[in-house]
């Protein structure tokens, strides 16, 4: 009877193909979106908790918490102020402390966020499952001390996306931009270029997204500028700037891997009580629970945009069924007469709209895994963004489940309808 | 003694909405009876047939399908009753587009298991038996065809091996050629009557053409029962 019913419906519902194929697809969009929305939040929770997975504590100027992990991690905003360099230096040497990564950020190159820091760097920044950088071409570049040439001080490493973008290769010679600009006619650093040593293998944090120099090369090509213009007229080639002192002054941010990480608490409040200097530390993963609540009104304002979005289409399809139903009474009549009872019929309508219902969610869920895994190196390299697998969405998954069960109970309207018809029309109805 | 198939008693039924109004004091049908039921547009033939069917109750009156009151039994337990025992026939559109001419004919047996195992006794498989009756009634070779490809007139002959697959007890065909051409009307009731007889299924055959009634043992007319129609 089953087997019958099911037979019944996938023939009825082929003959019917053109006007269900728009329903199938307008449940496959609908899908589609719920599913990718949750792929792109899981993808982006995913992909910003990797970015600081070897990070226990980030030490920045006194500032709020969300602020400054999005401008010391993901180079989202600008520091107001900056860390002493004397600060990072304690951090670096005090016994607890695995390793201090210093950051300091300001300048750009073609939008893309310059990194200064310290060799070290490639050695202790960890990343996704605790994973070191690698490189894809090339070596970092070293660290400059008094007597070492010039040239030492321009050495640059490229994140993979910046070389993929840029075309970049190890060799190549940049000039960086002072500021965040990305339209700039002339870079105003052009008068030091930096010499690529090194590439970076892709990761799917904002390293990617980075230019790495060394804080005493940021220094160098700062040495003619004050308060952030050229000086003018003090315009001084790169080969004298080993006259000058290069011993950084500050800092943006100051990475800290722990040995111990259950002292991060205490090791945080220490630091944000130090007397004379006024800082901020921050546990990365407390941060990005806050980012989340707040970017959550924005999620919760999407996730329902898609279930509106879901809630149409289901009742499109209510309607359609409902529509059709005076168009089939001849069909179903004729069903009556063979055998089929009104409580067939109410089976055979019901299981129409479940069978678009739920070949429509899982060829959804198809298409966006087929796009997701498509368009994942695109979307990789144009937005940094690592796509979660679909076995990852959870919650997308149980929603389009709820989706297919609320149009598949809807779908109990129109056979409730068949059911009362055929009530009515007995076994021929007349027709003219 | 030959078995009772239909017997309906001292119906009346009316229809609130339009007034009118059915009545019949008596009919009967015995297995393997072919009954020629003739009445003009109007005269409640189809209410006459939902009543017989168990789709309408009458408010007076009962209707027996093989010996059982159809106004006792349950919509469920009726449509059971119904697809059963009895094959209907209508004027047209009696097919689904959507399933070859087999599973047309086939398609009672889906839904009676009585069917179907007469259908597997008579032929092998319910397959076999639907082959058997398009057959016989011209139709064997177009098995597998679509039925919108198809002739009203052959559509007629696929709707009549789907009555007669299972050997159902009673066919009840309403207008069965009224979209049929004169030639062929003949011919088609001829054919049906032929099939029916060969598997003892009685026939009650309704018709506003007095051509027909000459196949059938038995003739009666609509007018006589119902004293009552208004329009």
């Amino acid at each position: 009877m089953m087997q019958t019913l099911l037979l019944l419906a996938s023939r009825s519902a082929w003959s019917r193909k053109g006007s269900l194929l728009l329903l199938l697809l307008s449940v496959i969009t609908s899908t589609c979106l719920l599913l990718g929305i949750d792929l792109a939040r899981q993808s982006a929770k995913a992909s910003f908790s990797n970015a600081v997975a070897g990070t226990d504590l980030i030490v920045g100027a006194q500032t709020s918490p969300v602020s400054l992990l999005l401008y010391s991690v993901f180079r989202i905003g600008q520091a107001t102020r900056n860390v002493p360099y004397a600060e990072f230096e304690r951090l670096e040497q005090d016994p607890r402390v695995k390793s201090a990564l210093p950051i300091a950020l300001g300048d750009s190159y073609r939008g893309f966020a310059v990194v200064g820091t310290k060799a070290a760097y490639f050695d202790s920044f960890l990343y996704g499952a605790r994973q070191n950088l690698q490189f894809a071409q090339g070596r970092a570049f070293e660290n400059y001390s008094v007597g070492k040439p010039a040239a030492v001080l321009f050495e640059a490493v490229l994140g993979a996306e910046v070389a993929a973008r840029l075309k970049h290769t190890v060799g190549d010679k940049i000039a960086l931009s002072h500021g965040m600009q990305i339209q700039q006619t002339e870079p105003s650093h052009a008068n030091k270029p930096f010499m690529v040593v090194g590439v970076l293998k892709p990761t799917g944090t904002p390293v990617d997204q980075s230019v790495h120099i060394s804080l005493a090369g940021m220094e160098a090509i700062h040495v003619d500028w004050a308060a952030g213009v050229p000086v003018p007229g003090a315009d001084i080639p790169a080969e004298y700037v080993t006259k000058f002192d290069l011993q950084p002054k500050s800092v943006t941010a100051v990475l800290l891997a722990l040995n111990n990480r259950a002292g991060v608490f205490r090791m945080q409040r220490e630091l944000e009580s130090r007397p004379g200097v006024a800082l901020s530390a921050i546990l990365p993963g407390v941060a990005l629970s806050s980012l989340w609540l707040t970017v959550g009104l924005v999620e919760r304002v999407l996730l329902f945009v898609a279930a509106l979005v879901a809630l149409v289409s289901a009742l499109g399809l209510t309607s359609v069924m409902l529509v059709t139903l005076g168009q089939r009474r001849r069909e179903l009549a004729v069903l009556r007469s063979t055998g089929a009872g009104p409580r067939a019929v109410f089976g055979l309508l019901c299981l129409e709209s479940a069978l678009v219902m739920w070949v429509g969610v899982a060829l959804g869920v198809v298409v966006l895994g087929l796009a997701s895994a498509a368009l994942a190196p695109w979307v990789q390299a144009q937005f940094g963004l690592q796509l979660v697998g679909l076995n990852e969405l959870g919650e997308g998954l149980m929603a389009v489940t709820a989706f297919a069960a609320f149009g598949s109970l809807l779908g109990l309207v129109p056979a409730w309808q068949a059911y009362r018809n055929q009530l009515q029309d007995g076994l021929n109805p007349k027709m003219n | 003694m030959t078995s009772t198939v239909l017997q309906c008693e001292n119906l009346v039924f009316k229809y609130a909405s339009s007034g009118f109004e059915l009545r019949m004091s008596g009919f009967c049908m015995k297995a393997g009876d072919t009954v020629f039921l003739e009445g003009d547009s109007g005269s409640g033939k189809s209410t006459l047939l939902n009543l017989m069917a168990g789709v309408l109750t009458p408010q007076t009156g009962h209707v027996a399908l093989m010996g059982k009151n159809l106004n006792t039994l349950s919509p469920g337990q009726c449509d059971a009753l119904r697809v059963n025992h009895v094959g209907f026939l209508f004027q047209q559109f009696n097919l689904l587009s959507y399933l070859s001419v087999l599973d047309n004919v086939t398609l009672p047996c889906k839904f009676s298991k009585r069917r179907k195992h007469n259908a597997v006794q008579a032929a092998g498989s319910v397959e076999q038996a639907a082959v058997q009756l398009l057959n016989a009634l011209g139709m064997g070779n177009c098995l597998q065809q679509s039925v919108s490809t198809l002739s009203v007139g052959q559509q007629q002959r696929v709707a009549a091996a789907r009555a007669l697959i299972g050997k159902p007890d009673l066919i009840i065909a309403d207008e069965p050629t009224s979209a049929l051409d004169a030639g062929h009307q003949a011919l088609f009731v001829e054919l049906l009557l032929a099939q029916a007889a060969q598997q003892n299924t009685a026939v009650l055959l309704v018709s506003h053409d007095p051509e027909l009634a000459r196949y059938c043992a038995r003739r009666e007319h609509m007018n006589c029962w119902n004293a009552g129609a208004t329009t």
